[in-house]
């Protein structure tokens, strides 16, 4: 057996072309169940999809690196239950494309952040952290508020998502454009089209607080308003429910 | 294997390479090598038995142990819960006041509201409850909707403005952008208010505009902050006559309330923490505004 490894390692092109064999051989051990394995994604009948706004909020936290010190995924902990609600479940990130589960916590995890402080407190905290939390090292994103939304290919957006298997319709895709700034504006005549498309549960609201425009501040509060709160699924558990007391 | 050949003072075997006459050693690899790896096989084929391992296509193998971690964590969290039910229990049970005067309940209170406070609410209204613009101060005696413990739980459960079907409702009109007075009547008006808020004891009253100002205050905010300006906590009205201020009691800052409106928005709590946790937080409030049962202060 010890000589068949031997004489393995004496030519190395060969034996690099079967390291390669035996690594993928891990690799797809990992990741092929994902995709055969039904249980490994929970079934969440009641789960939408990211309005565009929301989608493009995510855009935002991408581009601002804010995985980078949050993660979106509270782990299977008593701790982490007790403090941020119920665990994460993989159904809930299945319209994330990529995911952003992150793996470091310099700040808070955010994955059920959505709806626990008021849109005016984002605004706050993202004009400049410390007004609200004395201690915090996050840095200001004051510009995010004067930067206008620039949804002009937004339907694109949602067409990519859609390639990669989220399930958008194409009357979806049609009206990204208006139901981005639709959700932003509660007085308007686009708000309703938002609604019937997304659900009655949509937030639909000035998110900023600044109702002459829609800017990247309204999208990043839209889409921070509903983290977590994309399916109920995760508070069905019913330790968790107890934890959490009766709706 | 070309190479058969044994160096004669070591006795192992070369690999065959040779720079200028000195050979490489195939030198064996320790035993103890070989025995840790060994047992690191075995290791593994035991967990591949005692935990989930391998994937069979549509599912996989579990293992013996039937280890899940989301149904450990449930466990755990259950039995914490039931391990708390000793006291949770005798705080649900019981009402405020027994409780406000019983030590070591209070103790726990302290104990577990100070982290859930932290956790929950001090975002906005501060780590030690001493609020912020636009956040309310908590440790105070100033309450919106009223100070008795069943109040401050209600406010707790159903927020303000926060879409919760029993939300607390509460609005100031935008009287300077929607056109409701002209801008030298809010600046009138801002100069009675200020006149009955001891914060600006130091300026001089308009006495002049006061009576005008008295007036226009009468005709459009006594009917919610009240004829003598104390405020209403049907409405949530707050009192202008205290030296209590929201959204700060600066000439500008009341200017920009008045002009703009102000709707605030305290999320609803309940279905995110459950009843004894909110009771809990509610009795951490009391505690820290030293107030009794009647929302009176003991300070």
């Amino acid at each position: 057996m010890f000589n068949f490894h031997y004489r393995l390692e004496r030519y190395s092109i060969r034996f690099a072309i079967l390291v390669v064999i035996v690594a993928s051989i891990g690799g797809f051990v990992e990741i092929a169940p994902l995709f055969t394995i039904d249980e490994t994604v929970e079934p969440a009948p009641d789960m939408r999809v990211y309005t565009p706004l929301e989608l493009a909020g995510r855009n935002i936290y991408i581009r601002e690196g804010c995985y980078a010190c949050h993660s979106q995924m509270i782990r299977s902990l008593r701790d982490e239950v007790e403090r941020y609600g119920p665990y994460s479940l993989a159904a809930e990130s299945q319209y994330d494309h990529p995911m952003l589960w992150g793996s470091k916590r310099t700040g808070p995890d955010l994955a059920r952040v959505g709806g626990k402080y008021s849109d005016y407190w984002h605004v706050v905290h993202m004009n400049n952290p410390r007004d609200v939390v004395p201690e915090s090292v996050m840095p200001s994103y004051r510009w995010l508020g004067r930067n206008e939304l620039e949804p002009a290919d937004f339907d694109l957006h949602l067409r990519a998502q859609q390639k990669v298997g989220v399930p958008y319709t194409d009357e979806m895709v049609a009206n990204a454009i208006n139901d981005l700034s639709g959700q932003a504006n509660p007085d308007g005549k686009r708000a309703e089209g938002v609604l019937a498309r997304y659900g009655e549960a949509t937030n639909i609201r000035d998110f900023d607080g600044d109702p002459t425009k829609v800017t990247e501040l309204d999208a990043l509060i839209a889409y921070l308003q509903i983290l977590g709160r994309l399916t109920e699924v995760a508070h069905q558990n019913p330790v968790m429910k107890k934890l959490e007391g009766p709706k | 294997m070309g190479i058969e050949e044994r160096d004669r003072y070591t006795g192992h075997m070369t690999t065959g390479h040779d720079w200028n006459g000195i050979k490489e050693l195939n030198t064996k690899v320790p035993k103890a090598v070989w025995i840790f790896l060994f047992i690191s096989f075995v290791f593994s084929v035991i967990c591949w038995i005692l935990w989930p391992a391998w994937p069979l296509g549509e599912t996989y193998t579990r293992g013996i142990l039937g280890t899940d971690q989301q149904k450990r964590v449930d466990q755990v969290v259950e039995r914490a819960i039931e391990d708390r039910a000793i006291w949770t229990g005798r705080i649900m049970d019981m009402d405020y006041g027994e409780i406000l005067s019983d030590q070591s309940l209070m103790q726990i209170a302290r104990e577990n509201g100070g982290r859930l406070f932290l956790d929950n609410c001090a975002a906005c209204h501060g780590k030690k409850a001493e609020g912020g613009p636009g956040f309310p101060a908590l440790k105070d005696t100033a309450w919106l909707w009223g100070g008795t413990p069943e109040i401050i739980s209600e406010s707790i459960r159903v927020g303000i403005n926060s879409g919760h079907e029993d939300s607390r409702a509460s609005e100031m009109l935008a009287f300077g952008r929607d056109q409701l007075l002209p801008r030298d009547e809010i600046l009138t008006v801002i100069d009675y208010v200020q006149s009955l808020s001891p914060v600006s004891a130091d300026q001089e009253p308009k006495q002049d505009r006061n009576a005008a100002g008295k007036a226009l205050f009468l005709e459009n905010c006594a009917s919610c902050h009240g004829e003598n300006a104390k405020g209403d906590v049907e409405t949530g009205a707050p009192d202008l006559t205290d030296d209590f201020w929201i959204y700060g009691g600066t000439r500008a800052a009341i200017f920009a309330t008045v002009w703009n409106g102000r709707k605030g928005h305290m999320p609803a709590w309940q279905g995110r923490l459950s009843d004894v946790d909110r009771k809990i937080l509610t009795l951490f409030l009391l505690d820290l505004s030293g107030m009794d049962v009647d929302g009176r202060s003991n300070n």
